[in-house]
């Protein structure tokens, strides 16, 4: 097991390196001056010269993709341009708001996809089961940006039940999570139905109704249990999806989270704070992916480490 | 065509049907907008700025007086145009670097598929995002930067046909004969790999709609006054509690086409594969 996690974590090197280049050549192989870009079309020579210096653009390339890569792993990726504060405090500061909201919405989609799913497949082609999957259809068909708006015009313009946005308290989570999870139920709860199927054709599912077991009995105890173990990984790695998902659902909802720090940044053209946003949420992605892999690794007897 | 259009047992495949009928109308109405559009998408009407519903305008108007109606038929054209130029572009690059991987092995596919793994680690549109912030807002750049996250699923999916085709009698057998690596894959593997392809470019066109959407809503898509239904819904987000109208229809626009594509991509899938729906996917 520990040689596993050990060669999994040494895969995981070059796929990071290769992020953190492509992050680092975005930015840099565009057409035009970025310090041009930030500063504006009318900025003085003398302005852009000096923004050149402070963010090295005045250094060989590679001295600067050393130095940028440098940064990285010393937690040090310059300042904002604007703020002045630094690029990795500025992304620690926002990121547990974006990790609750990511976490309460996989919390949602979890508890609506696993009954819903199941309940799909134990009514396997009855109008229960293609009324649950025409459910989950229009889920994963909803972007959030759809989604959102109409929620905050129902929930909280007509009903007045949830705050249309910021974060205040439980309350002001709901709307967001749900915008921000309903693609993620549709998701689980087609894969529920599918994989709750395939174990209810099982030899040990048949051999527990043979012994007398209620229909009940044999879908919760026998086939669920063991049909949740593919449910329970997709929704780890899911987990990272939600984080860039968050980008627009924060937009969204006003949430003072990572995914509007990006988009602020981006529309700032604050370069060095765009660039640490986007390598944070790519990096967490990667690193939710392994912990993923490496847990269900641990949980399921059948994963043979060599 | 009766084969595809009949479902499991000979059953009428409603998803298929369904799905083509939807998305056909979305395609006719982005093809024939400047004849059945009301108005021209970029009429202003500063007096009747927000107005609701009315015999003169369906749907109602926007912010500049604008029809809604008729910019969301026109918006068709931009959500639509972006969805099939992108997947075509990533259906192609993938195709080629995938069944290339898979074919060679070695060296080559270590290099595309790490270089699939890296662009794999960005999730959603995060990377179109990040290269449109740096290529700035215009259609081509939407394009190139959809494309850029479109091509990887193609590439693992014709990798993978690749890999199983390699093995099956009548590669051997051309391989046997002397056929170049080129002619092999030319005629003998992608053939093949157009049925599994078909289904994920179907899926794949609803992403690109969505990504499109997304970056307009995030104002890094299509400019103002182009009509895309990504902008009209930031647009019409700030006028939520006063017009609710210019929210709803662009939204419905969205979810009505992306379903539409999706229906068709599960109903294709049905007809392609039959033991997908037998396994219960």
């Amino acid at each position: 097991m520990r040689a596993y996690i050990i060669r999994r974590l040494i895969g995981a090197v070059p796929v990071a390196w290769g992020v953190v280049t492509l992050v680092f050549f975005i930015i840099h192989l565009t057409p035009g001056d970025p310090a041009q870009i930030m500063l504006g079309e009318s900025a003085s020579a003398a302005d852009v010269e000096e923004l050149h210096r402070q963010l090295g653009l005045d250094k060989p390339i590679l001295t600067q993709y050393i130095s940028f890569i440098g940064g990285v792993l010393t937690f040090d990726m310059g300042a904002s341009i604007y703020t002045g504060k630094g690029v990795v405090s500025s992304i620690f500061a926002v990121y547990p708001a974006t990790l609750s909201l990511a976490l309460c919405s996989m919390a949602l989609a979890i508890v609506v996809a696993i009954p819903l799913g199941a309940m799909a497949a134990a009514r396997k082609d009855t109008a229960v089961d293609r009324g649950a999957m025409f459910a989950s259809l229009l889920g994963v068909s909803t972007p959030t940006f759809c989604a959102g708006p109409l929620l905050i015009l129902i929930f909280a313009v007509e009903l007045g039940w949830f705050p249309a946005s910021g974060r205040s308290g439980l309350v002001s989570l709901v709307l967001p999570s749900i915008t921000l999870g309903m693609a993620m139920a549709a998701i689980l709860s087609r894969l529920t139905r599918s994989t709750l199927i395939e174990t209810l054709g099982e030899d040990y599912v048949t051999a527990a109704r043979a012994r007398g077991a209620s229909g009940r009995m044999v879908l919760f105890k026998h086939a669920l249990a063991n049909a949740l173990l593919p449910v329970v990984t997709v929704a780890g790695l899911q987990l990272g999806a939600l984080l860039a998902g968050a980008v627009i659902t924060e937009t969204i909802f006003a949430w003072p989270g990572l995914g509007r720090l990006t988009v602020e940044a981006i529309n700032a053209r604050d370069y060095p704070l765009a660039q640490g946003c986007v390598l944070t949420i790519a990096l967490s992605y990667l690193m939710v992916n392994i912990l993923v892999d490496l847990i269900y690794a641990a949980i399921d007897p059948r994963i043979k480490y060599q | 065509m009766k084969r595809i259009l009949a479902g499991k047992a000979g059953r009428v495949n409603v998803p298929l049907i369904a799905g083509a009928a939807v998305t056909s109308a979305f395609v006719l109405a982005a093809v024939f907008a400047p004849w059945i559009a009301p108005c021209s998408p970029f009429d202003q009407d500063l007096f009747g700025g927000l107005a609701g519903p009315g015999a003169d305008h369906l749907l109602g108007q926007d912010r500049l007086g604008r029809d809604i109606l008729t910019r969301i038929i026109y918006g068709a054209r931009i959500s639509l145009t972006v969805g099939f130029v992108t997947v075509g572009i990533s259906v192609l690059l993938g195709t080629l670097l995938g069944t290339a991987a898979g074919f060679f092995g070695g060296r080559v596919d270590e290099v595309i598929m790490r270089t699939c793994d890296v662009f794999l680690a960005f999730p959603g549109i995060l990377l179109a995002i990040a290269v449109m912030a740096v290529l700035g807002p215009s259609f081509l750049n939407v394009v190139v930067a959809l494309s850029l996250m479109g091509w990887t699923g193609f590439a693992r999916l014709a990798r993978g046909q690749t890999l199983s085709l390699r093995e099956r009698e009548f590669v051997v057998a051309a391989v046997a004969m002397g056929a170049t690596p080129a002619r092999i894959i030319g005629r003998h593997i992608i053939p093949n790999l157009a049925a599994p392809l078909t289904v994920e470019a179907t899926f794949a066109v609803a992403a690109a709609v969505v990504g499109e959407a997304g970056l307009s809503f995030l104002g890094l898509g299509a400019q103002p006054p182009t009509p895309s239904w990504g902008a009209m819904l930031a647009e019409g987000r700030q006028f939520l509690l006063i017009a609710p109208s210019l929210t709803i229809w662009p939204g419905l626009a969205i979810m009505l086409t992306v379903l539409g594509i999706n229906f068709l991509g599960d109903g294709l899938r049905d007809a392609m594969d039959p033991k997908s729906k037998l396994r219960g996917e």
